[in-house]
């Protein structure tokens, strides 16, 4: 699975330590195997958000705030917001579990305060992977990605770190033989 | 340039000579933890996804069942079986069945599982706990989890390391866990994002291991990588006779490079709690006293070992839960449940009408044996209290230490301990 190059959506706005379990109850574990269950439970534990996954169209984008998917190390909290429809998340940072488990899938998450700050809910977005620049339509401005170490690039790029450990696998085998 | 004990196991880990901080690694994992909710998947993307047939160590792999287990509904008893199916199935040498386990970050240290100078991964936030025991330890995904079994290494950013120094001891009641909370209070919960917390000073020489527990398990609730205490003779003899294997403390360099030095005088450290709805909405407990509530849970990771239970019986003896209030008790352990019997701490709290549990996660995140309905007030001896974390996203949770919430329990109101029990006997500890 690779990334697309340009991704366009619909912004969902939310704000700063929005931890795992906001994004998906401990309860729903039960299904850590069945990404759409987990979809329609996605921002379930965030206050006055009911029925929120309902709502979200697929390929819509989260913009959120500071530290998010701190607390759990469940890597449903990923998966559940993949499984809703959301194409991209965007926060001014990330709690570091959150954002290993999101490369580690290959799920393209993005890191900016300038669009943090500035996106409001409902906003038209596009956003350029490969230059990590994301365009807001409805407010007619620009925003700027941080970048990322090449290695964590890599893993987004070939598809999370699955392919990447088949690949050290084969290696192994192969070194094992000769 | 001298390095961070983090920084040297990171090093050593990675076979460097040295680290810095940003640096990108490969490193190799000394032990690794998995539980019921992160072994079915990383079991599932290890053999289906990365296509590996067994796991690089299965000495070096612990499983518990404590979660959702005992099974609290017929998903979680699946998800138990495929734990318990892969555990053995990979000959799992250290798989911990329900009754004869408990909590991960209890089991693990008292099982002397995690040792010093390590590197320690576990598919749960809470993994940061054992760097008490002077090791690098950090919660993981299960992709992350399933790499480990199938490779035995990982990828890794070096943190940034934050020093944290504590003068002088701490007042009569306040404990390690006031502390934390009070620090947490300060930085908030992304104070020490990605980072690792070194937590030195002399207040820590009269910690007792089982209290140095909960300070690095709570690392995670200012957002940080890994919480690391350094080695000594409190360190020494808790591994004596329990060390399963040999170990080589780490010491930081006179000469590391810390991002930043914080100091904290402990004697100021008041009796806190943190409020809802986040661990860093740190108030001293002057400022709630009074606040009714519906449940006290005394349990988890953080605040269940025999030390805490010791001193909840303590408060509770010859008294009772307040009417309209609940006392639910659960030992973070099996082995901590035996010892509770044995010095009659159970006796206490069935006769003060608690409802003592088995071990297991439970109420803590919301699981079961203990969750909170809609509106409902709750004092926790847990670590978290994000909206929704022990139930329905409108309860109210706050966090403190088991003598305060034992006291509560008594009068039905966030209580000081004081109020119920003049001192603490001398000796318990």
């Amino acid at each position: 699975m690779t990334l697309p190059k340009v991704i366009r959506g619909k912004a969902w706005k939310f704000g700063a330590n929005i931890d795992t379990d906001q994004i998906i109850p401990a309860k729903y574990a039960i299904y850590s195997l069945d990404e759409i269950e987990l979809g329609k439970h996605a921002m379930e534990g965030v206050p006055d958000r009911d029925g929120w996954a309902a709502g979200v169209e697929a390929g819509d984008i989260l913009v959120a705030g500071s530290n998010f998917g701190c607390g759990s190390s469940r890597e449903i909290a990923p998966i559940a917001i993949r499984g809703a429809g959301i194409s991209l998340v965007i926060a001014d940072s990330y709690a570091r579990i959150f954002f290993r488990n999101a490369i580690n899938l290959g799920y393209p998450i993005l890191q900016s305060p300038q669009a943090a700050e500035a996106v409001v809910e409902g906003d038209e977005l596009e956003v350029d992977l490969e230059q990590g620049i994301i365009r807001d339509f409805t407010r007619s401005d620009e925003y700027r990605c941080e970048a990322f170490p090449p290695f964590m690039n890599e893993l987004l790029k070939m598809g999370g770190l699955v392919p990447w450990v088949r690949e050290r696998l084969r290696e192994r085998r192969l070194a094992a033989r000769a | 340039m001298g390095m961070t004990m983090t920084e040297k196991i990171l090093a050593r880990a990675s076979g460097r000579e040295s680290v810095r901080p940003g640096d990108l690694i490969l490193a190799k994992i000394d032990f690794a933890m998995g539980h019921d909710l992160t072994i079915p998947p990383a079991g599932k993307i290890m053999r289906e996804q990365m296509g590996a047939e067994k796991i690089w160590d299965p000495d070096r792999v612990a499983v518990t069942q404590d979660h959702f287990q005992p099974a609290k509904d017929a998903a979680s008893a699946t998800l138990g079986r495929l734990t318990r199916e892969f555990s053995h199935q990979m000959g799992i040498k250290w798989y911990f069945e329900v009754g004869q386990g408990g909590i991960c970050h209890t089991v693990l240290p008292e099982n002397g599982l995690v040792l010093p100078g390590e590197l320690v991964v576990g598919a749960d936030s809470h993994s940061c706990t054992y760097g008490a025991l002077n090791n690098f330890a950090t919660g993981i995904g299960s992709t992350d989890l399933a790499c480990v079994m199938a490779l035995g290494e990982l990828w890794f950013r070096v943190p940034e390391t934050l020093k944290f120094v504590y003068h002088n001891r701490l007042q009569e009641w306040v404990e390690a866990k006031d502390l934390i909370l009070y620090v947490i209070g300060k930085i908030g919960v992304d104070g020490a994002r990605s980072k690792a917390m070194e937590q030195v000073g002399e207040t820590l020489k009269y910690i007792d291991m089982e209290a140095r527990l909960t300070i690095t398990n709570m690392a995670i609730e200012a957002g940080a990588k890994n919480g690391i205490l350094e080695f000594d003779e409190v360190t020494k003899e808790y591994l004596d006779g329990r060390a399963k294997r040999p170990y080589t403390p780490v010491f930081s360099d006179p000469d590391a490079e810390y991002e930043k030095v914080f100091e904290f005088d402990a004697a100021a450290v008041e009796l806190g709690v943190a409020k809802p709805m986040s661990p860093d909405n740190y108030a001293p407990l002057s400022e709630v006293i009074g606040t009714r509530l519906d449940q006290v849970f005394i349990g988890s990771c953080t605040n269940s070992r025999i030390t805490d239970l010791r001193r909840a019986a303590a408060v509770l003896e010859g008294h009772k839960v307040a009417a309209g209030c609940r006392l639910i008790i659960t030992p973070s352990s099996h082995q901590v449940a035996i010892q509770a019997e044995k010095e009659g701490l159970i006796r206490t709290f069935l006769a003060a009408g608690a409802a003592w549990t088995t071990a297991t996660c439970g109420a803590c995140l919301g699981g079961h044996m203990g969750v909170l309905g809609e509106g409902e007030v709750c004092l926790s001896t847990t670590n978290r209290n994000f909206p929704g974390r022990m139930g329905h996203p409108k309860a109210m949770v706050y966090l403190s230490n088991p003598a305060v919430a034992a006291a509560s329990a008594v009068t039905g109101v966030i209580t000081h301990p004081s109020e119920v029990l003049k001192h603490m006997p001398a000796g318990i500890r």
